[in-house]
């Protein structure tokens, strides 16, 4: 059940989540600008969001639920169709603890001359092939 | 005294701002901190950078990656197979670079904790395609924008930047920007000595084939709305391409993904008769095409082509056989989460229509067009290339530096340089990060000087929709049918109406001609006079109706370029049925644009297509 916590309010990239004043719980204000991301029901801490998947081409019955589990590094879907076959399936989300990644200042600081170079951060290192390759022009100007 | 939601403005002074927190900003940002380490790099988003963008839903693809670590492309290659695609006409330069440096990033998403799929045979990545390595990618936008997050100075999010400011004492220098809080109703005035605009391109331009409450099922994302063209067109930045729309063949309604389907599993597509029409059609394409139609693989709008004849001469609906080749539980699990990683919309359509792909095939068809620069075509601003490897006519001092002095771009925003996607975004505002911290050093003298009058008449036009629905309100009784406003989803129909009838949408197959595209810009005129009428009853609206604003400023620079190309370079695309022909004696070039914000005038040249790699 929604507590209106505002969590897929926050999260919706088209900004058409919104806590209905009255009720106290969220609703889609615009499914027309809806994308079907699912970022609200992946977000929701209740687990309280259902969707009804596209008036327009869709015949109704069906359920896509999905259970996203940063902590566990992974994503559990549950399709069931029209005619009640149901398919399940976990894929992984993400190999290391959400809020470790190095922020890009917390690496060696660059010498100022490097900035003239084309190199970027992490180069030629993270190229794994030594150095920034050379342009092979074949085209003489 | 207008009517507010709240009389509050906010200055914010920073030395970089990134408008757009999607992969290009998101890259930009941890670039620019990296070099710029005594400098203030500062986002500014509508949404949430956690789930902000084209990537905001996942991705089950990387769609570039050179892999030059296991000698499986190098970059001359990728510049081969994007100017094929584009039927000749992108910047190689910029290319170049983006495929030089495009493995060191996945590389670093691979460290941040993206999970990557190896191949078990050849403990390489695993291929999709030549250029296609797939990734379990649900959670590809927060990893990558936790490294933004963790870098950047400052990121606002739910703030839509609205217009960039110039210096007043030089109008082709750039200022800041100025936008509002889509949550609180403040009025953000941003001070920078270096813009980036890394924002998106443009759906609902066009008319959606979906209607009704499923309008928001584009395949490209309904929030992106244009900004990285509008932003820079009225600041009277030089644009390129902007004709050049994109058209993509996917599964009918639901838009999901064909790549692996088609390149991984090799799927094969056939008319309603089971014929193989790409082999069928293709001396009728020759004939159209001429020599194009030997460039291997088939470009993108080619293949699109190709179906779409077939579709009209009766043979749909096209299918694309599934059910042939899934056929081992690895092939269907991957294929689902293909489309669960980042088409959920698919997975309903398929369960809601009882279609197990694995028994049985899918209806394919063409979305409607889009405005952008960063998958199979090359629309956006006009930008300096690298200093060892740009051409001297592409070189202006800063990597993708526009033509407006410390104004630079980014992902979609960057003309010329298609098939970047996810990975190429975020490489391209990488190089221009680390570009617009070395303008901000070259220039340690410079502060941006606000326009105060501007910035005040700004503030009155942001704010207008409000106003306008509080006072024409009081005409009616109830609903959204007022005598002197309308709201910004009507004005969308309007919009997606007359591009769609006009320039080129679904309902003509694409098809259109000088004196419709005149009608357009007829049309497109009155439509920005009416802007001025937009009514927005709360924030969200106001939302909406900026957005609106935005994507009428870039269909407007699309029917201009539209009608300045007098051929039909990209067939399957879009067509002018006056100049049905590819005209490589006149149009082998670039078509430039400039609006000149003081007068309001366009102009029109072309530049030079020129080679670098053989």
């Amino acid at each position: 059940m929604c507590d209106g916590c505002g969590k897929c309010v926050d999260i919706c990239p088209s900004d058409i989540m919104h806590i209905d004043p009255e009720m106290r719980r969220a609703y889609n204000i615009e499914p027309e600008m809806c994308w079907e991301c699912y970022s609200c029901v992946k977000y929701c801490p209740m687990h309280a969001i259902d969707v009804r998947s596209y008036a327009d081409f869709n015949p109704l019955g069906h359920t896509v639920g999905v259970l996203r589990e940063p902590d566990k590094g992974a994503i559990s879907w549950k399709v069931r169709f029209r005619d009640g076959k149901t398919k399940y399936f976990v894929f992984p989300v993400r190999t290391t603890a959400e809020g470790t990644i190095p922020p890009a200042h917390s690496l060696p600081e660059p010498e100022p001359a490097s900035l003239e170079s084309q190199l970027l951060s992490h180069e030629p290192d993270k190229l794994f092939v030594g150095s920034l390759p050379e342009l092979k022009r074949g085209v003489k100007r | 005294m207008s009517i507010r939601v709240s009389g509050k403005t906010q200055l914010v002074d920073t030395d970089i701002l990134i408008i757009g927190g999607g992969f290009a900003g998101c890259g930009a940002a941890y670039e620019a901190k990296y070099w710029g380490r005594k400098l203030k790099v500062t986002v500014v988003e509508k949404a949430n950078i956690e789930r902000s963008g084209a990537v905001a839903h996942g991705l089950s693809a990387i769609n570039l990656y050179v892999g030059m670590r296991w000698n499986e492309n190098n970059p001359e290659d990728f510049v081969r197979y994007a100017r094929s695609d584009l039927v000749g006409l992108v910047r190689e330069d910029l290319l170049y670079d983006i495929a030089r440096h495009v493995d060191s990033t996945v590389h670093l998403f691979e460290e941040w904790g993206l999970p990557m799929i190896y191949d078990e045979k050849t403990g390489h990545y695993k291929r999709e395609g030549r250029w296609q390595i797939m990734i379990h990618g649900e959670s590809y936008k927060p990893i990558v924008a936790e490294a933004a997050r963790r870098s950047a100075d400052e990121v606002y999010n739910r703030v839509m930047v609205t217009h960039l400011l110039t210096d007043p004492a030089n109008r082709n220098r750039i200022a800041g920007a100025v936008g509002f809080s889509v949550r609180d109703g403040r009025f953000y005035v941003f001070r920078a000595k270096a813009v980036i605009v890394a924002a998106g391109g443009a759906s609902h331009i066009y008319r959606p084939r979906s209607i009704g409450e499923g309008a928001g099922r584009t395949w490209y994302p309904p929030w992106n709305n244009g900004s990285a063209y509008a932003l820079v067109i009225q600041t009277g930045a030089t644009m390129t391409q902007l004709e050049n729309k994109l058209v993509v063949t996917r599964f009918k309604d639901g838009y999901g993904p064909v790549g692996f389907y088609f390149l991984a599993l090799k799927a094969v597509a056939t008319n309603v008769y089971g014929e193989e029409y790409e082999k069928t059609k293709f001396e009728d394409l020759r004939k159209l095409v001429g020599k194009w139609a030997d460039a291997k693989p088939l470009p993108t709008c080619f293949r699109n082509h190709i179906m779409l004849q077939e579709i009209k001469e009766g043979r749909g609906p096209i299918y694309i056989h599934t059910e042939r080749v899934t056929s081992t539980p690895e092939a269907e699990e991957a294929a689902w989460e293909d489309f669960l990683d980042m088409t959920i919309g698919q997975v309903s359509m398929w369960a809601a229509n009882n279609i197990d792909p694995k028994e049985k095939p899918s209806e394919l068809m063409t979305s409607e067009p889009y405005v952008m620069g960063s998958h199979a075509v090359g629309a956006g601003a006009w930008v300096s290339g690298p200093a060892d490897v740009a051409p001297k006519e592409y070189f202006w001092g800063y990597n993708r530096m526009t033509t407006v002095e410390g104004l630079f771009g980014a992902g979609d925003t960057v003309g010329g340089s298609p098939h970047k996607f996810s990975s190429g975004s975020f490489t391209e505002g990488r190089l221009a990060g680390k570009a617009a911290v070395k303008y901000v050093l070259d220039h340690p003298d410079y502060t941006p000087a606000l326009d105060q009058k501007r910035v005040e008449e700004l503030r009155d036009i942001v704010f207008r929709p409000l106003d306008n629905y509080h006072v024409g309100k009081n005409m009616v009784v109830k609903g959204s049918v007022a005598p002197n406003y309308i709201f910004p989803n009507q004005g969308l129909n309007r919009l997606e109406k007359l591009m769609d009838e006009y320039a080129g949408g679904v309902s003509t197959f694409y098809v259109t001609n000088e004196f419709l595209l005149n009608r357009a810009l007829e049309l497109l005129g009155y439509l920005k006079q009416d802007l001025g009428s937009v009514a927005a009853e709360n924030l969200h609206h106001l939302q909406r109706a900026w957005e609106l604003s935005h994507r009428v400023t870039v269909a407007e620079a699309v029917v201009r370029h539209t009608l300045f190309r007098r051929e039909t370079r990209w067939p399957g695309y879009y067509y002018r049925a006056d100049y049905p022909k590819i005209d490589d004696d006149n149009w082998f070039v670039f078509t430039l644009s400039r609006y000149d914000p003081a007068s309001g005038d366009w102009q029109m040249e072309t530049k030079p297509v020129i080679r670098i790699v053989e």
